[in-house]
């Protein structure tokens, strides 16, 4: 499987609770810093097309019986912002029946690394188009949206810094498409 | 006298189902107070009297004796006693003719209109004490349903605790109109004696809210009110669904007698695609609620709500299961669509099911 590596932030320019919505490869994609954690998945609910990663970050919530709630905020959630449906950050997967969301992985890497891959052609940079497009959430729920860019402007690579890769299927698309 | 209006004409069958039957929703009629007396104690039997207490006041408000809908006219007693009130006409009208294994009688007397906690409750344990005496014990097809005060859960659960073992008693008779929808958490102590017994909870159209017999008010007509309990039994199961009365009780078991089942379907739909979102509302609710549904309730067949054939077998598919459905005659009261209907527009496979088979999984000892 042919897999495109795309560097996207730094570690520190997504706080916690916020979210970075950037296009890779014509896709919509959110990245999320939850409880020292990161996740990408497909900016799209796939209920109605809703774009799902400007929804609510919640811990899950669950009960045997009325009233007897066990809440979990180390399973977290992300909660469409149109119809409510929730999925699990980690693993994509919902409580509805046969309704998940496809999630990306993400690995951090120093800038040295980072640095040795782009000059290999290993790992593809944003480019000031993308980054300007980048669009940053802050808050868990209800985010407050600020728009970019975010990472050109970090760029070359510092190897002080640690950075945020992410893997998508596919070769890589030099044209930017919007989904 | 003027003779209630001639509205079936022709016997009641089975039509061209031919084996043996299980009517989960038969009614007997409390003919007088006056019969209750010898299950009464000197202090109540002095009350009756003094009150004059003939009947509690739901009694002829959900069934007027003189309605067409109240009695089959066959059915009606010659000399003008209560419909229902009679075994030896039960057995001749109903269960000789119709091949019937079982039956379950259920006693709807409207006690839930007494207000006085005390009378309500010793009305209750008179009825339940009379029909294992005068019916149970004296026919054994029949099985019955425990009668209990409508505003007093735990002395509901007290009633259930005394009547439980006894092998005749299968479920527990509970008025749609209740005075609180039955997902509320104050009636957990007599859902938890439902459970405990492995006795169902049967709820039966009737009833004497607190409340108007329609969701936003009061009707000018019979004919409103008798219509309108469609919208009484959607709000109950939503409320039994949403407030996880299956989840706190994972053996409990709910029959909807008279309810009529054409509406379910699509209340289902609804019921699933507002959890989908709301879900975090009601956490405890971990499958959807048609799943719940389909496992945990099932219907009686009166009355049928039949409609045009090819619309109406969609309407029962819309259930989404065969087991769903429980035969039954709602015996005395007069519904006039022929249970033909029903076997045309069921799956030959289900009949059996439809007939007794479903009635069987669903209350003990059948």
């Amino acid at each position: 499987v042919t897999v495109a590596r795309h560097v996207v932030a730094r570690v520190q320019d997504i706080p916690e609770g916020g979210r970075l919505i950037v296009t890779l490869q014509g896709h919509s994609i959110g990245i999320f810093h939850v409880r020292e954690r990161f996740f990408a998945v497909l900016n799209r609910c796939p209920r109605k097309g809703a774009q799902l990663c400007r929804g609510s970050i919640l811990g899950y919530l669950e009960a045997d019986a009325p009233g007897e709630l066990r809440y979990d905020p180390d399973r977290i959630m992300l909660q469409c912002p149109w119809h409510g449906w929730e999925y699990d950050l980690e693993t994509g997967e919902s409580y509805v029946p046969r309704s998940r969301i496809r999630s990306y992985r993400v690995d951090i890497e120093n800038g040295q690394e980072v640095a040795e891959e782009l000059r290999g052609g290993q790992v593809q940079a944003m480019d000031d188009d993308r980054a300007t497009r980048a669009e940053l959430g802050l808050g868990r729920s209800g985010p407050r949206v600020q728009r970019g860019p975010f990472v050109a402007e970090t760029f070359p690579v510092s190897v002080r810094d640690d950075y945020l890769v992410i893997s998508l299927p596919g070769r890589v698309r030099d044209t930017l498409e919007e989904t | 006298v003027t003779e209630a209006p001639t509205m079936s004409t022709v016997a009641l069958s089975t039509g061209s189902w031919t084996g043996p039957v299980i009517d989960v929703d038969v009614h007997v009629t409390v003919p007088d107070s006056e019969v209750l007396l010898p299950f009464l104690s000197d202090f109540w039997i002095e009350f009756v009297h003094e009150s004059n207490l003939r009947a509690p006041p739901a009694a002829t408000q959900v069934y007027p004796p003189g309605a067409p809908t109240t009695c089959r006219d066959e059915w009606r007693p010659a000399d003008g006693s209560p419909p229902a009130s009679d075994l030896a006409m039960l057995q001749r009208d109903l269960l000789d003719p119709l091949r019937v294994q079982h039956a379950i009688i259920n006693c709807y007397w409207g006690i839930e209109s007494i207000r006085h906690p005390d009378l309500s409750l010793a009305l209750a344990r008179a009825v339940n004490d009379w029909l294992a005496e005068e019916w149970l014990a004296r026919d054994s097809r029949l099985r019955a349903a425990v009668v209990v005060p409508g505003h007093d859960p735990n002395a509901a659960a007290g009633e259930i605790d005394r009547m439980g073992e006894h092998p005749g008693f299968v479920s527990v008779l509970l008025p749609t109109r209740s005075m609180r929808l039955y997902g509320n958490r104050l009636w957990h102590p007599m859902f938890a004696a439902i459970a405990r017994h492995d006795l169902v909870a049967s709820l039966h159209f009737g009833g004497q809210s607190d409340g108007p017999p329609t969701p936003v008010g009061f009707p000018a007509w019979f004919l409103e009110e008798h219509a309108a309990d469609t919208q009484l039994w959607a709000s109950q199961l939503t409320s039994v669904i949403g407030e996880g009365l299956f989840e706190k009780f994972p053996t409990l078991r709910m029959s909807f007698l008279e309810s009529g089942f054409a509406w379910i379907g699509s209340a289902m739909w609804r019921l699933d695609k507002e959890w989908k979102g709301l879900r975090r509302d009601i956490p405890w609710v971990r499958q959807p609620p048609s799943r719940t549904i389909r496992e945990r309730l099932k219907v009686s067949t009166r009355p049928l709500d039949a409609g045009p054939l090819d619309h109406w077998r969609h309407a029962i598919g819309w259930l989404g299961s065969d087991d769903m459905l429980m035969f039954a005659t709602d015996y005395p009261h007069a519904h006039d669509q022929d249970f033909q209907l029903l076997l045309d527009a069921t799956p030959d496979l289900a009949h059996a099911g439809i007939m007794g088979d479903n009635a069987r999984g669903h209350y003990r000892g059948l």
